[in-house]
C-alpha cells in the first residue's frame, strides 16, 4: 500500500498542478483577466524560449477557447454539406491554423497594458466581457469585448474578440466565404489555403 | 440653364437611381471584385512605398506634435460632421459637435488642442454615408478606390455630395469658394486628409501588421473590417451583433 502512494503522489501532483496551471476562475470577468494576465506574463517571460512561450500560449487556449465551435461559425453553412472525414480534417487544420494566428496577434500586443473593466450577461448562453488596452506611446486605447459562451457555468469558453465593435471571428468567416465563393465552394480549396498558412 | 443647375439635376437624378438600387441590395456583394482586388494591391503597393515609411516616420515625432496633428485634422472633420448630426435629427450630437468645434478653434489654438474632450463634449465623426445608412439606404455593392481605399456605392456617393455641398471645409479649400473671408486651395485640402491618413496610419502601425501577417486572404478581411466598421458606426454601436453564433447552438 506504501509502495503504492509513493507512485501515486507524484502521478496526482502533476495532474493537479498541470489543471491548477490552464483552470482559470469561471466568473467570465475573472476569467478573462486572469488568462489574459498569464498569457502576457507567459509572453514577456525572458527565461522562456520562443518555442515554450508558443507552447504555454497553445495550452491556454486549447482549454480555454472554444476552437471547434469557432471552426463550424467560420465555415459557414457549408458546414451542413460536409462528411464526417472532411469535417475532421478541416477542424484539425482549424485548430492548427487558429493557433499559429492566436500566438502571432498575442505575440503583436503583449508588451501593452491591459484592463478588463466590465462584463454583460447576453443570455444564459453569452457573456460580453470588456476591456481595453490602455493608451500607450504605441498605440491608442483599443477596446476589447470577449464573447463568452457560458452554456457550462463552471467551464467558460472564448468564442470571439471583438477589437473596438469588430469581430475577429466574423472576419475570418467572411475571409473563408470568400476563398470558397471563388472557388466554386470547395472546402478543400479552403483546406490548401489553411495548409499554406499553417507551412509557412 | 445655368451649371449649377443642371448639376443638381444630374446629382438627383444619379441619388434617385442609388437609391432604388440599393435598397435592396446586399452589402457584400460585390461590383467588380477583379478589379477591386487589382485596386487593393496598388493600394497596398502605395502604402508600402509611401504611407507606412511615412508613418513610421511620423511616429517618432514627439508625442505633442502627433496629438496635435490628431487633433487638428479630427476638428475640421468636425465641420462635415455637424451638418449629417443635423441630418440625421441627432440635435444634441450636433450640438457638442458645434460646441467642440468652437471651443478647439479658440481655445484650443486652431484645433491643436483638444480643451472640448475635457469639458465632457463628445465628437463623433459622421458623414453623409452613415446619415443614407441611418435612413435604412443600403450600402449597395462594395469597390475598392485608386488610393482612398474600400467603399461601397452609397458611400461613394455620399462622400461627393459631402464634398461638393456639406463640408464647410472642401468648400473652401478643394472648391475655392469664400466663405465669411475665408478661402484656401486645393492643396490645403490634400495636406490636411494626408495628415490625416497618416496620423491613422501610424496609430494603427501594429494592427496592420497583424492582420497583414495573419490574413489568409486580406482583400476579404479588409473587405469585412470596413463593412463591419460602417455598420457600427450607422447605428452608432460599440459592441457587435450575435450574427449566426444562434444558429451554432441549436
Amino acid at each position: 500500500m506504501k509502495k503504492r502512494l509513493f507512485f501515486l503522489i507524484p502521478i496526482l501532483y502533476f495532474y493537479f498542478t498541470s489543471i491548477i496551471a490552464v483552470t482559470y476562475n469561471s466568473e467570465p470577468k475573472i476569467f478573462i483577466q486572469e488568462l489574459v494576465d498569464d498569457a502576457i506574463k507567459s509572453l514577456s517571460d525572458k527565461s522562456l524560449t520562443e518555442e515554450e512561450k508558443k507552447e504555454v500560449i497553445e495550452e491556454i487556449a486549447l482549454e480555454n477557447v472554444d476552437i471547434k465551435a469557432l471552426g463550424l461559425y467560420t465555415l459557414g453553412n457549408i458546414r451542413n454539406n460536409l462528411d464526417e472525414n472532411t469535417m475532421s480534417n478541416y477542424q484539425e487544420l482549424f485548430q492548427k491554423y487558429f493557433l499559429k494566428s492566436l500566438t502571432s496577434r498575442l505575440t503583436d500586443y503583449a508588451s501593452q497594458k491591459f484592463e478588463v473593466y466590465g462584463s454583460e450577461q447576453k443570455s444564459s448562453n453569452y457573456t460580453i466581457v470588456n476591456s481595453k488596452i490602455v493608451e500607450s506611446l504605441k498605440s491608442p486605447e483599443i477596446k476589447i469585448d470577449w464573447r463568452i459562451y457560458t452554456k457550462n457555468p463552471q467551464k467558460p469558453l472564448i468564442r470571439d474578440l471583438v477589437v473596438e465593435g469588430l469581430s475577429l471571428a466574423r472576419t475570418q468567416k467572411e475571409e473563408f466565404a470568400s476563398i470558397l465563393n471563388s472557388n466554386n465552394n470547395d472546402v478543400n480549396a479552403l483546406m490548401n489555403k489553411l495548409q499554406e498558412f499553417i507551412s509557412n | 440653364m445655368g451649371i449649377k443647375k443642371i448639376q443638381i439635376v444630374l446629382y438627383s437624378i444619379l441619388l434617385n437611381i442609388f437609391l432604388l438600387v440599393s435598397a435592396n441590395a446586399e452589402s457584400e456583394k460585390e461590383c467588380f471584385e477583379k478589379v477591386s482586388r487589382g485596386i487593393f494591391k496598388f493600394n497596398q503597393g502605395v502604402d508600402n512605398i509611401i504611407l507606412e515609411p511615412v508613418a513610421k516616420v511620423y511616429n517618432k515625432l514627439p508625442e505633442p506634435v502627433k496629438n496635435g496633428t490628431g487633433n487638428f485634422t479630427s476638428n475640421i472633420a468636425t465641420l462635415l460632421s455637424i451638418p449629417n448630426h443635423l441630418l440625421q435629427g441627432e440635435l444634441k450630437s450636433a450640438g457638442h459637435a458645434t460646441g467642440s468645434f468652437l471651443i478647439n478653434s479658440t481655445i484650443g489654438i486652431l484645433g491643436l488642442g483638444n480643451p472640448a474632450a475635457k469639458m465632457g463634449l463628445k465628437n463623433q465623426k459622421e458623414d453623409l454615408g452613415q446619415t443614407l445608412g441611418a435612413y435604412g439606404v443600403g450600402g449597395g455593392c462594395y469597390f475598392v478606390l485608386p488610393v482612398l481605399g474600400p467603399t461601397t456605392l452609397r458611400d461613394s456617393v455620399g462622400m461627393v455630395i459631402d464634398n461638393n455641398y456639406l463640408d464647410a471645409f472642401a468648400r473652401v479649400t478643394w472648391h475655392e469658394r469664400e466663405i465669411k473671408s475665408i478661402s484656401g486651395n486645393k492643396l490645403d485640402y490634400v495636406g490636411i486628409k494626408a495628415a490625416e491618413a497618416v496620423d491613422f496610419r501610424g496609430d494603427n502601425m501594429v494592427n496592420f501588421e497583424s492582420l497583414e501577417k495573419n490574413s489568409i486572404d486580406l482583400y476579404a478581411a479588409t473587405k469585412s473590417l470596413y463593412l463591419q466598421n460602417r455598420s457600427k458606426k450607422i447605428k452608432n454601436e460599440t459592441g457587435t451583433d450575435d450574427d449566426a453564433w444562434g444558429d451554432l447552438d441549436k
